[in-house]
């Protein structure tokens, strides 16, 4: 069933002008005759989506990639350059908490007037008064001047205001974190509450939990346009492994600057991201000439699930003749905790005999680690423990958050009887 | 425009928080508190008084009465114009994060210190009895019509200065500056027969002139205003303020991005 759409968002376009250093007086404006110092930035190119009543919707993106842009031009706050917004309904911004506030007049006066900015009627604040000085916890002290307030009592006072305003359309930017934990968990609590009296509702947040808590639909703004609109899951796992993916190349770009050549076989060619943790050690006379983490698409990956199928592969070469090793790795964790190992002959077996050349596959069936950061190392040794090469944290992988219940390293098969 | 306009109506509240916010915010922790609303004025007066009846004599009698009543009101005009040039400049913050119709800033500025000349009436009332000047009541009338007048005006030159100074800094001192001089092309300080023939235009097109003169009339010499001249100021004041209102909107549309 189509439902009726509430927010339109069409080929949205919208540029900044960024001045190389904005004057505003008269005489930097003479002076600099046409003003023509600034660039054109272009923050959203190409943006269109639809909200349909009563649905809660994220936006999520890097910082700068206009996600709060698209929010403040929702409620008219910015015009787009280029296309068209159409809101339908009472708009409610929760993007300034305590707007207008006077340090010097009391908790109550500072309600009317921070309730009147967001468009409130004098007799419709008179009905939620009480509902907003209960919900801010200021009943003892709602006559005394906010500046005497702590800061915890300023932000619960300006949220219970904002988050009491009944609209059609809730739009919050970012301001979820606000007060000790048990504030944070009423305003979620009434966030749902609102939610469910059929209010649509969009947040900018960095918090992926919060979303997750509220949101119906994920929308994923990159490069200015939609990159991906969808079920939360999919799109937060999307963003959050693009995202991850950008900092292992930034790291790689460090470690590319970092080593320099010292003549011996370099780390760099090992792998497409080398952390700049990495180290190298050993004789050389075995040496690993590629390090790859694969997913079970056989796709190169370092982000995944608890559970996945992972596997990695070791490509060697060898100056010795038909030489016997044993091939090791671990995951150490990113506090340096050493979580996983293990080697490809038991102690006391008999070693692999090796060609010139060649490649090793562990084959990982399920991966047992819980989320966190990893560091991968890899190892190749001889049969009376000589050290011919090893690379520890050549590279970092990811195990994805979602809401989880278990703790520490490693995950075990188990189940709760009662 | 009607539907901006009755936006602009629906945060009539928003209007009224702020003004009260600003007067009762002014003095608040202040020893005095809003005693100064009348002490400024009242102070002003006594130095004006000296200067005029003790050091420059003026062929008017009881001239502290003639000055006093000029200069309240223009004091209003003063004061709105010199807040309205910065108004959504200061509150930037404000406009950046939420939404609500711009105009509400400059209404809240102007009104607050109409407000205040209100306030600072009771001064000029009591001035008037206590001088002997005395007040005729069937003139008295003719008070508000001319209030709202200069009200008008000086809500149109608020809204174009307002959002021009978002644009373009200097022109809060530009203000200033023409302030200053334009005290002295109103008859405020000497009465109009002082005034040259030769530049007796300048003070005919300036629309303050009208009022500040309406006031003289209603006040001090206690006889109903000349309509035609404030006909003149009404008029003026209804068409700059429909320009300044289509000016204020265009620009207006890019102040969150200016701040």
């Amino acid at each position: 069933m189509e439902q009726e759409c509430v927010i339109n968002v069409e080929h949205v376009r919208k540029q900044f002008k960024v001045y190389a250093d904005k004057g505003t007086m008269l005489k930097e404006r003479v002076l600099s005759a046409s003003r023509s110092q600034y660039e054109i930035r272009e923050v959203l190119r190409d943006i269109t989506f639809q909200v349909p009543r009563g649905q809660a919707v994220g936006l999520i993106g890097k910082n700068g990639c206009g996600k709060s842009t698209i929010l403040k031009m929702m409620t008219r706050i910015l015009k787009p350059n280029a296309g068209r917004i159409a809101v339908r309904g009472r708009v409610s911004s929760l993007i300034e908490l305590g707007a207008g506030f006077h340090p010097d007049m009391s908790g109550r006066e500072n309600i009317y007037i921070n309730a009147t900015i967001f468009g409130l009627k004098r007799g419709e604040i008179d009905r939620r008064l009480s509902e907003i000085i209960r919900f801010a916890e200021l009943e003892e002290f709602i006559d005394n001047p906010v500046r005497t307030y702590s800061s915890g009592m300023y932000m619960r006072l300006a949220f219970a205001v904002a988050i009491n305003v009944n609209a059609d359309i809730l739009l919050i930017d970012e301001i979820l974190a606000v007060g000790d934990a048990g504030f944070q968990k009423k305003c979620f609590q009434r966030l749902r509450e609102i939610k469910e009296q059929g209010t649509t509702i969009v947040i900018v947040s960095h918090a992926m939990e919060q979303m997750y808590g509220i949101c119906d639909r994920l929308i994923w703004i990159e490069g200015g346009t939609v990159r991906e609109d969808g079920m939360p899951k999919p799109v937060a796992m999307h963003y959050l492994d693009f995202i991850e993916d950008e900092r292992l190349k930034k790291l790689n770009d460090k470690s590319r600057s970092l080593f320099q050549d010292t003549g011996r076989h370099s780390i760099l060619e090992l792998t497409a991201n080398v952390h700049p943790d990495a180290r190298r050690d050993g004789s050389q006379e075995v040496y690993f000439t590629a390090i790859s983490l694969l997913d079970n698409k056989n796709k190169s990956c370092q982000s995944f699930d608890t559970g996945d199928r992972v596997i990695l592969k070791l490509a060697y070469k060898t100056s010795l003749n038909h030489p016997r090793v044993n091939f090791n790795m671990d995951f150490v964790k990113e506090n340096w905790q050493y979580c996983y190992g293990c080697c490809l002959a038991k102690p006391g077996d008999e070693l692999p005999v090796l060609d010139e050349s060649g490649e090793v596959t562990l084959v990982i069936d399920a991966l047992m680690l819980l989320p966190g950061k990893y560091y991968l190392d890899v190892g190749i040794n001889g049969p009376a423990g000589e050290l011919y090469d090893s690379v520890r944290n050549i590279m970092q992988i990811t195990v994805r958050a979602y809401v989880h219940d278990e703790f520490g390293p490693c995950t075990f098969t188990h189940h709760w009887q009662r | 425009m009607k539907e901006h306009l009755k936006e602009i109506f629906d945060y009539q509240d928003m209007v009224n928080s702020l003004v009260r916010r600003d007067l009762r915010g002014k003095y608040k922790g202040s020893v005095m508190g809003f005693l100064w609303t009348f002490i400024n004025p009242l102070c002003q007066m006594i130095v004006y008084t000296v200067v005029f009846s003790v050091i420059i004599r003026s062929e008017l009698e009881q001239f502290y009465v003639y000055m006093i009543t000029g200069m309240v009101p223009w004091l209003f005009f003063d004061m709105a114009l010199r807040q309205g040039a910065c108004c959504v400049r200061y509150q930037g913050e404000l406009v950046k994060k939420i939404y609500f119709p711009r105009e509400v800033l400059p209404l809240a500025c102007v009104t607050s210190n109409f407000m205040n000349m209100l306030f600072c009436f009771l001064i000029v009332f009591m001035v008037l009895i206590i001088s002997g000047v005395g007040v005729r009541l069937e003139v008295l009338v003719w008070l508000p019509l001319v209030m709202g007048i200069e009200y008008l005006l000086t809500l149109g030159f608020a809204l174009l200065v307002s959002a021009g100074t978002v644009y373009l800094k200097d022109l809060e001192h530009i203000v200033s500056v023409i302030l200053m001089a334009w005290i002295y092309l109103t008859p405020i300080m000497y009465p109009v027969s002082m005034i040259p023939e030769t530049i007796l235009w300048i003070f005919r097109i300036n629309p303050m002139t009208a009022v500040i003169e309406a006031y003289h009339a209603v006040l001090y010499w206690k006889k109903s205003p000349d309509g035609l001249p404030l006909f003149y100021a009404f008029l003026f004041g209804v068409v700059l303020l429909a320009v300044s209102e289509a000016v204020f909107v265009k620009l207006s549309d890019h102040f969150a991005e200016e701040l």
